[in-house]
């Protein structure tokens, strides 16, 4: 067995026992941190792949910024974990009918040679091979469509979820940085002349 | 110097073989990081003693002369103090977390290249690779906060979480502008293009000077420093997230937060300073060893962070938020769009 093999074995072996914790963990934090090292044992096997671009992206993006959300609101959540295992044996079976056939689909995609290069030598390049590149000019010639309907379907989700969350409060104060900053001292401040008095106590003095 | 380096590749391949290559790559991550902690412990000298001037104070003056053995006699202090573990914390996370905030922060060096070809990795994604491990960081504050069950720390890190989610988009496209110019993700390359005859003309920051700045403070709200370091907040949540720890819990903190300021001056260097080139290339200049050059760069960048500690206030969070996706993502976006139509023309002079 070669080192790659073993470290393959070793990535593919965290991925799955991490894979299961998510769903088995009491724990919602515990259940995802345990996809952020699922997704990093996959960025693995993805490297192991040469596919440094996804790897990394993987890595920078799930992990970097979705699941960061993802434990920011897991966390401030309270999960009533009682509530949530609530008709767990009703819903069951139609989990385990919906898991056959996702697993029936990857069959399908996977097995068929056409799809998938299984059995087929992946082709090693040399290491000033860019594969940033490569997927650069593949995106934006043969896949541009796609991509185009990616970019517009991810547009929409975010003003979809503007459009959810924009409302106005009419209790809310806030500030215009403009004006504030726009401010002369003159606005604020009035420097009046006071003419003196005479001194109070020198006559007395006297 | 380079032929000392391959009489000792040379040797250790006959020597070792196979075994050669770890061990070749433990001793290159032994160089970059015994340098690093050392620079850490003087760093917080440095601080605390510029920031000492600039408030017309003297500063650490009592451990060896002008205070120079203060940071082991902190360092040692650090070590001999109590890991006090709160009762109602989740223990396995609460002491994963420092070495969470830790290993991002010393991981990222192994792209950095400290010369032509002096990196523990001439990765062809480099950039992309300091992205990901700078953007893995938070990951140490979020659970701190999480595990220490405590209120303070866990506003600390929401906030953190919230910062660096929002500065790290800034980041990304400003880093976005130095590949279009760059036309690569390697560092090596990076400072390459940089390379004419101009000198110090030809480094990126004359064409991308917002990108520099947008970078330089997204660098500084990155680290948590002043004045971006809500997640610490001092005066308003004790010490955030990381109030429950004490001891070298703590220490880890500390120096991960130095370690990545470390960090963020090279990059800085590295993508708009011509790294290890010298400002002008004729006789004095370019008889100083590239690495010394890039050196001199990421002490002045240091400088800068301990210069912004000492004069700004902290920012408020709201107004941090505004900073970040009001002024930082649309400028930044712009310029995309200028710098890539402006490589279009004869003015492109890069």
């Amino acid at each position: 067995m070669s080192f790659e093999t073993l470290v393959f074995y070793l990535f593919a072996a965290l991925t799955v026992f991490a894979a299961l914790r998510v769903i088995t963990a009491r724990n919602p934090v515990h259940a995802a941190l345990f996809l952020v090292l699922a997704f990093c044992s996959m960025a693995g096997i993805w490297m192991l792949l040469e596919a440094e671009f996804l790897a990394i992206t993987l890595v920078l993006v799930y992990v970097g910024a979705v699941m960061v959300l993802f434990l920011f609101v897991v966390m401030m959540l309270d999960v009533d974990l009682v509530q949530l295992r609530e008709g767990f044996w009703r819903w069951f079976p139609f989990g385990l009918l919906l898991a056959a056939i996702m697993v029936f689909e990857m069959i399908g995609v996977l097995g068929n040679r056409q799809t998938a290069g299984t059995g087929a030598k992946l082709a090693k390049h040399a290491a000033d091979y860019s594969n940033t590149k490569e997927l650069g000019r593949l995106i934006y010639t043969d896949y541009v469509y796609a991509f185009e309907l990616a970019a517009v379907l991810l547009l929409v989700a975010i003003v979809a979820a503007i459009a959810l969350t924009l409302r106005r409060r009419k209790d809310v104060k806030s500030q215009n940085v403009a004006r504030q900053v726009s401010v002369r001292r003159e606005d604020n401040v009035r420097v009046v002349q006071v003419p003196s008095e005479p001194k109070a106590g020198a006559a007395k003095t006297e | 110097m380079i032929e000392l380096l391959h009489t000792i590749q040379q040797m250790g391949q006959n020597l070792l073989g196979a075994a050669w290559m770890p061990v070749w790559t433990a001793v290159k991550i032994l160089v970059i990081v015994v340098p690093i902690m050392l620079t850490v412990a003087y760093l917080t000298l440095a601080e605390r003693k510029v920031i000492g001037f600039i408030q017309v104070r003297i500063g650490p003056n009592r451990v060896g002369p002008y205070g120079l053995l203060q940071p082991i006699a902190d360092g040692v202090k650090l070590l001999f103090k109590e890991i006090i573990i709160p009762s109602g914390s989740n223990k396995f996370l609460f002491v994963a977390a420092p070495i969470l905030t830790l290993t991002p922060a010393l991981a990222a060096w192994a792209v950095v290249p400290f010369g032509f070809e002096m990196s523990v990795s001439n990765a062809n994604a480099g950039l992309l690779y300091i992205l990901a491990m700078t953007s893995l960081g938070v990951y140490g504050i979020i659970i701190a906060g999480w595990a220490s069950n405590s209120k303070y720390a866990f506003l600390g890190a929401m906030r953190s979480a919230a910062q660096i989610v929002s500065y790290e988009i800034a980041m990304g496209f400003a880093l976005v502008c130095v590949l279009m110019v760059a036309q690569s993700m390697n560092l090596g390359d990076i400072v390459h293009g940089q390379q004419s005859k101009a000198g110090l003309f030809g480094w990126y920051f004359i064409p991308l000077f917002p990108m520099f700045l947008v970078y330089l403070i997204a660098g500084v709200a990155e680290t948590n420093r002043a004045p971006f370091d809500v997640a610490e907040g001092e005066s308003e949540i004790v010490a955030g997230f990381h109030v429950e720890y004490s001891g070298m819990a703590f220490a880890l903190f500390f120096l991960a937060e130095y370690a990545n300021m470390i960090l963020v001056a090279a990059l800085t260097s590295i993508m708009f300073l011509g790294g290890w080139l010298p400002p002008f290339n004729i006789a004095p200049f370019n008889l100083v060893p590239g690495l010394f050059w890039l050196l001199g760069k990421m002490s002045f960048v240091l400088f800068l962070f301990l210069w912004f500690r000492a004069t700004f206030p902290r920012y408020r969070y709201d107004q941090l938020m505004r900073l970040g996706w009001k002024v930082f993502i649309p400028l930044t976006l712009v310029w995309v769009a200028v710098v890539g139509a402006w490589m279009q023309t004869p003015l492109w002079l890069w």
